[in-house]
């Protein structure tokens, strides 16, 4: 009997640790879309329409605006989406490349000085490019390549950490019989790591591809150093500039819209394969 | 016939293929030596300059040793020391946003992970609270801009329920302002340390909370016996890497302010004033502090590292200490 009412005990407090638990990811979950909602709906709305505050549903200025922000004289949206397209896709396919390269290098092959090549790229792994900056500015401008895409893009090629996931995900996937049994059958180093290695790692390569994609894209600090001229311009500068510009004269539902251009190719990106990046997010860090 | 032509081709082994392991390094070296190495050095070289520009007059480049640092670090005619106040602003503003997230996090992580409560829709949950990791900062920041400024939604719907009065702004008090990039720096960061703490906490041997709990461990025992401190290295290292990051709290706090740290300085951060140097072409200033910014994270940077090369030397000393542990 005592037994019997027990269990029933806890079966109510169970019921009531799981409404409180769904009651805190509702409310997180709410916070997390709220405002992006809030973005979506106001740049449905005219100007005028903004004007009168707070709106729960969409209005019907959707496309108007769409129009206006594309076409808008001051920023020049489109030429900021294609520039920030080339650079992301560039530094993407560069970054995952060379550090799958870099990787394999250390992984499959025995040389002197490797461990100590292996402990630097871990040492510098935590340092952020805030601190070369001044350094990387200054070269740049001298070389003429500060309205160029190539500082941009090529740093890329040294990334510590997508080395660090590759090197991991290779001592995981990777057996090395597979290397020595392409060797026997003729084929050249880089062949063999271009057309047996690379495929095998291609789960680790599509995460670490849409990783640095996105970080690229999102990149602010860099960039606003070194771009000046007007269609170089990415698309974190031009939000930027949104902020700075003569705020009262902006239509507003521009606004909104510029906003919502901004962050629309990664969401896509994102919607479509959330599951694999989900997943991306834990790798290459200290397990328990 | 087989093993014979392997046997043969075995020989083939005592060949070098050593210069291969340079050959695929290289290109990374030498991208880190052209984009990341050189430009350091340069940077602490400028440190040690008066380089700057006053009007149109080019001052320097003069030796002028530590002075930059000096001047950093010498109170202004007010009495604060600038560089002070700005880590001082960055650390708050870090820590409002770092302690729900790490709070929320653990606290997601130990829901989703958690057999009895048996959570649904966990991919569900997961892709929406790591959506604002992958946002744009200076977007994001935008946003909250256009949100919370006087004629935006967020005043007008507070005003229409009588919450705050119509001539309040947002954006001229310091606690909704710092309030509200630490609300940013959380929303963006939180699902990420979710994630990874779950992960972590399902590398937890199962076994342990099983034998715990028959033991007669409640829910608190289990999980400050049990689980937190398995779950303690994973738990600094995230620490730590936002620690970093809190440093480099830079585009949020910029684009919401436009870069002046409004109201009166307040949420003015490290990498802010190192920027205003930077688009100021003030470069002795901008070296010395970035030579700073260098050492703080460069401390932080090696615990961090000391933790990534632990875990990877364990796997094999693992199971020495156990056997050890008995004995």
């Amino acid at each position: 009997m005592r037994a019997l009412s027990d269990n029933a005990k806890g079966k109510i407090k169970l019921t009531i640790l799981r409404v409180i638990v769904y009651a805190i990811l509702a409310f997180l979950v709410f916070l997390c879309l709220f405002f992006f909602y809030l973005m979506i709906i106001n740049a449905s709305r005219s100007n005028a329409q903004l004007a009168t505050g707070f709106e729960i549903l969409p209005k019907e200025h959707f496309i108007d605006n769409l129009v206006n922000a594309w076409n808008d004289a001051s920023i020049n949206i489109p030429r900021g989406m294609l520039n920030s397209l080339i650079i992301a896709l560039a530094t993407a396919v560069l970054t995952t490349y060379f550090s799958a390269l870099t990787a394999y290098g250390i992984h499959a092959y025995d040389f002197k000085g490797k461990k100590f090549v292996f402990t630097f790229i871990m040492a510098i792994m935590m340092i952020p490019a805030q601190v070369s900056a001044l350094g990387f500015v200054q070269m740049m401008n001298k070389f003429n390549m500060n309205n160029s895409y190539i500082p941009l893009i090529l740093p890329g090629m040294a990334a510590p950490v997508v080395f660090f996931y590759m090197k991991q995900y290779m001592e995981s996937v990777l057996p090395l019989d597979i290397v020595a049994a392409a060797r026997v059958d003729g084929s050249g180093e880089f062949r063999t790591f271009n057309t047996i290695v690379l495929p095998l790692l291609k789960p680790a390569i599509a995460v670490q591809m849409i990783f640095s994609f996105v970080s690229s894209w999102n990149n602010y600090f860099i960039p606003a150093l070194l771009l000046d001229k007007a269609e170089m311009k990415t698309v974190p500068i031009m939000i930027a500039q949104l902020r700075s510009a003569d705020y009262s004269k902006f239509d507003m539902g521009k606004v909104y819209m510029f906003i919502l251009l901004a962050i629309l190719p990664v969401m896509l990106v994102y919607i479509i394969l959330s599951k694999s990046i989900i997943k991306g997010v834990t790798a290459g860090s200290v397990k328990g | 016939m087989e093993r014979k032509i392997r046997r043969k081709d075995g020989s083939l082994r005592s060949v070098s293929y050593a210069k291969w392991g340079y050959i695929f390094i290289v290109p990374f070296f030498l991208a880190y030596l052209i984009f990341t190495l050189v430009p350091q050095f340069l940077t602490v070289y400028n440190s040690f300059f008066e380089n700057y520009q006053d009007g149109l007059n080019q001052v320097g480049p003069n030796y002028v040793g530590l002075d930059n640092y000096k001047t950093l670090f010498t109170p202004d005619s007010a009495g604060t020391v600038r560089i002070v106040k700005y880590v001082a602003n960055t650390m708050i503003m870090w820590f409002a946003g770092a302690v729900p997230q790490f709070v929320i996090a653990l606290l997601l992580a130990i829901f989703f992970t958690s057999y009895r409560l048996n959570i649904k829709g966990q991919g569900f949950f997961k892709t929406v609270i790591y959506m604002p990791n992958l946002i744009m900062a200076a977007a994001f920041s935008m946003l909250f801009f256009t949100l919370f400024s006087r004629v935006g939604p967020i005043q007008a719907l507070l005003v229409k329920n009588g919450w705050i009065d119509a001539s309040f702004d947002f954006f001229s008090h310091r606690i909704t302002v710092r309030g509200m990039i630490a609300t940013m720096n959380f929303l963006m960061w939180f699902g990420n340390t979710t994630i990874v703490l779950m992960a972590g906490i399902m590398g937890i041997d199962q076994a342990l909370f099983e034998s715990a709990t028959l033991d007669g461990a409640n829910a608190w025992q289990v999980f400050f016996r049990v689980t937190m401190p398995l779950l303690m290295p994973i738990f600094v290292y995230c620490l730590i890497t936002a620690m970093i990051g809190g440093i480099q709290m830079f585009d949020v706090p910029q684009v919401l302010t436009k870069g002046n740290g409004a109201p009166d300085e307040t949420t003015r951060t490290l990498v802010m004033y190192l920027n205003n140097y930077l688009t100021n072409k003030n470069y002795g200033m901008a070296g010395a502090i970035s030579v700073i910014i260098f050492i703080v994270t460069g401390a932080l940077g090696g615990v961090v590292y000391k933790m990534l090369v632990k875990q990877y030397k364990e796997p094999q000393r693992q199971h020495r200490r156990r056997k050890g542990d008995v004995l």
